[in-house]
């Protein structure tokens, strides 16, 4: 068999009944690689070496039984837009081109005390931005399904690295859905936690008040046993929540009976692929058969939730990438004066869809229009999230399609920027009231596509979305699915 | 329209943007369209609506004022565009 097919726990049960070693195995996910990356473009820097000494380590630990997690020996890939000390990190920007970390991210320093073997950095939209991995500054991604198709964004790269067995599991960010989206179109598991449930240090900052590192995973144990490894608080992110982190393996029983479900009517649209309502509602059929009580309930502000995403996280964007003046790192063009200096950096080293963005944030927050804009938009959006508080009076957990569509194709909404900003509209309320959530795949279109089905749950809840996707992918084979590449 | 070409250069110089002239026409009529999408919002009366600040119930954090971070004006400076010895060097900042 190929090692690289693992699932994380299959590979952690194997390495500690000592049947393979880490080195093995992560031989294998570079053989893999090798034969796939050139139709998938997963990835923007490999880190063979340094991997191959991270597994020789790791093989010693447990051959002396010494501090053995289940992350130990693992081959991990990591989204471009975390900080990985001394490897390259370029966020797909030319203005970060050939950064070079002097410090890791909380969560990545985690995995490498966990004897995580850190495979590559993987290709994303441009500073996050988008939904296709298409705003890459350096390649596009493609869906290891169709590579005609897009992996879904921006953690796209992770997404097909996964899917494509290029790596066990991978870390992603999710600021408007861009964990789940690309998990629903690669056929695989993504997990949003609640926003302060996971460090945000060392993450390349998009949108603060959203952005949030979760998991891209084969299944559902293994996204249990990810968000196990880098949750918690951390003095370093003074966002990140105190609370006591619980044992999410435990909420694996594979029991949802008298759990109740909240289906919103708005996310029923008649924008909706026919697959993915039909799929979606054998979904909702399965559970039910389980235990479940399943209630129609209503989300009443949901069409107004990408105006308020696309004002917030524009804003906040424009102020965060202030930061990239040419002076102390990135690009620094050769221009007359300080001010040109900025003005050709930047212009030379953003992409069209940041600039848009840092556009369209200046704007919403400039005088004359920041009530208007940005103040309407944190309004509306309070008004979200107590859509949120109703519904999880009476629900445990909500059931969404993921995205309205499977994969599109290649280029096909490149020209116009406010229909792929739309692809995001069942993921972004999420970020806006800062729950958790999960995508997983829950059947095929016509074409052979993966479809998701996102679970939505109160914050700090991780367990019961973890729970019911565990219960549901017991009863399905979706998630053994596999692209053929 | 909301938004004219006059609007997207002013906003471009508050934004530290050089943008070509075909890319202010193409952000004219794009943001134009984005905007006029947002003007969705003002179908709600938001008039006794607090603005949102956080999603949970965290407060403020607060911290001992003690450095923790070790310096390392080598690894600080390995990525600075131009250094003079441990200095980042910029262009002239005063007239």
């Amino acid at each position: 068999m190929n090692l690289a097919t693992l699932t994380l726990h299959e590979a952690s049960d194997k390495l500690g009944r000592r049947e393979i070693s880490s080195r093995e195995l992560t031989k294998a996910v570079f053989e893999r690689i090798a034969a796939t990356d050139a139709t998938v473009h997963a990835y923007l820097t490999l880190a063979r070496d340094a991997a191959l000494a991270q597994a020789t380590q790791a093989d010693e630990r447990l051959k002396q039984n010494n501090s053995v997690t289940p992350l130990l020996g693992i081959p991990i890939a990591i989204k471009d837009n975390f900080l990985t000390r001394g490897l390259r990190t370029t966020c797909a920007s030319k203005i970060l081109g050939d950064f070079i970390p002097p410090y890791d991210a909380t969560t990545v320093g985690k995995l490498r005390e966990a004897g995580a073997v850190i495979v590559g950095k993987t290709n994303l939209d441009e500073f996050a931005m988008g939904s296709s991995a298409e705003n890459s500054a350096f390649f596009p991604t493609r869906n290891p399904w169709n590579p005609e198709r897009i992996p879904g964004g921006s953690s796209g790269g992770s997404a097909a690295a996964v899917a494509a067995d290029q790596c066990i599991a991978a870390l992603g960010t999710d600021t408007g859905g861009s964990i789940r989206q690309p998990a629903a179109c690669c056929g695989v598991v993504g997990l949003k936690p609640t926003y302060g449930r996971v460090s945000r240090y060392g993450i390349i900052a998009f949108a603060s008040s959203m952005d949030q590192v979760g998991s891209l995973t084969k299944d559902v144990r293994d996204s249990s046993l990810l968000l196990q490894a880098i949750a918690g608080h951390d003095p370093a992110d003074s966002t990140s929540a105190t609370r006591a982190v619980p044992n999410y393996s435990d909420a694996l029983n594979g029991d949802v009976k008298a759990l109740r479900i909240g289906v919103p009517k708005e996310y029923f649209v008649s924008a909706m692929q026919p697959e993915v309502d039909q799929q979606v509602r054998g979904a909702i059929g399965e559970l039910k058969n389980h235990g479940a009580i399943i209630e129609e309930i209503s989300l009443p502000h949901t069409e107004y939730a990408v105006a308020v995403y696309y004002i917030v996280a524009t804003a906040e964007a424009s102020s965060n990438l202030a930061r990239y003046d040419g002076m102390r790192f990135g690009h620094r063009a050769d221009a007359k004066d300080l001010s040109e200096t900025y003005r050709v950096s930047r212009d030379e080293g953003f992409g069209a869809e940041v600039k848009r963005r840092i556009m369209l944030g200046t704007y919403a927050l400039s005088a004359g229009y920041y009530d208007a804009y940005y103040l309407k938009a944190q309004r509306v959006r309070t008004l979200i999230k107590k859509d949120f508080d109703e519904a999880f009076k009476h629900c445990d957990a909500i059931l969404t399609p993921t995205a309205p569509t499977s994969a599109f194709k290649i280029g096909e909404k490149m020209p116009d920027p406010l229909q792929m900003y739309l692809s995001d509209i069942y993921t972004i309320s999420v970020n806006l009231a800062g729950l958790p959530a999960l995508s997983l795949p829950c059947g095929l279109d016509n074409q052979g596509m993966p479809i998701g089905l996102q679970i939505i749950g109160r914050h700090f809840d991780e367990s019961t979305v973890l729970r019911i996707a565990h219960a549901y992918e017991q009863a399905t084979e979706w998630h053994k699915k596999k692209a053929k590449l | 329209m909301k938004l004219t070409r006059a609007d997207v250069q002013r906003v471009a110089v508050l934004a530290r943007l050089r943008l070509t002239e075909a890319e202010e026409m193409d952000l004219t009529t794009q943001l134009d369209a984005i905007l006029a999408y947002m003007d969705k919002l003002n179908e709600i009366d938001t008039s006794n609506v607090e603005p949102f600040s956080h999603a949970t119930d965290s407060t403020n954090a607060f911290r001992a004022d003690k450095v923790t971070n070790q310096p390392n004006t080598e690894a600080l400076l390995a990525n600075a565009p131009d250094r003079d010895g441990t200095f980042f060097k910029v262009p002239k900042i005063i007239e």
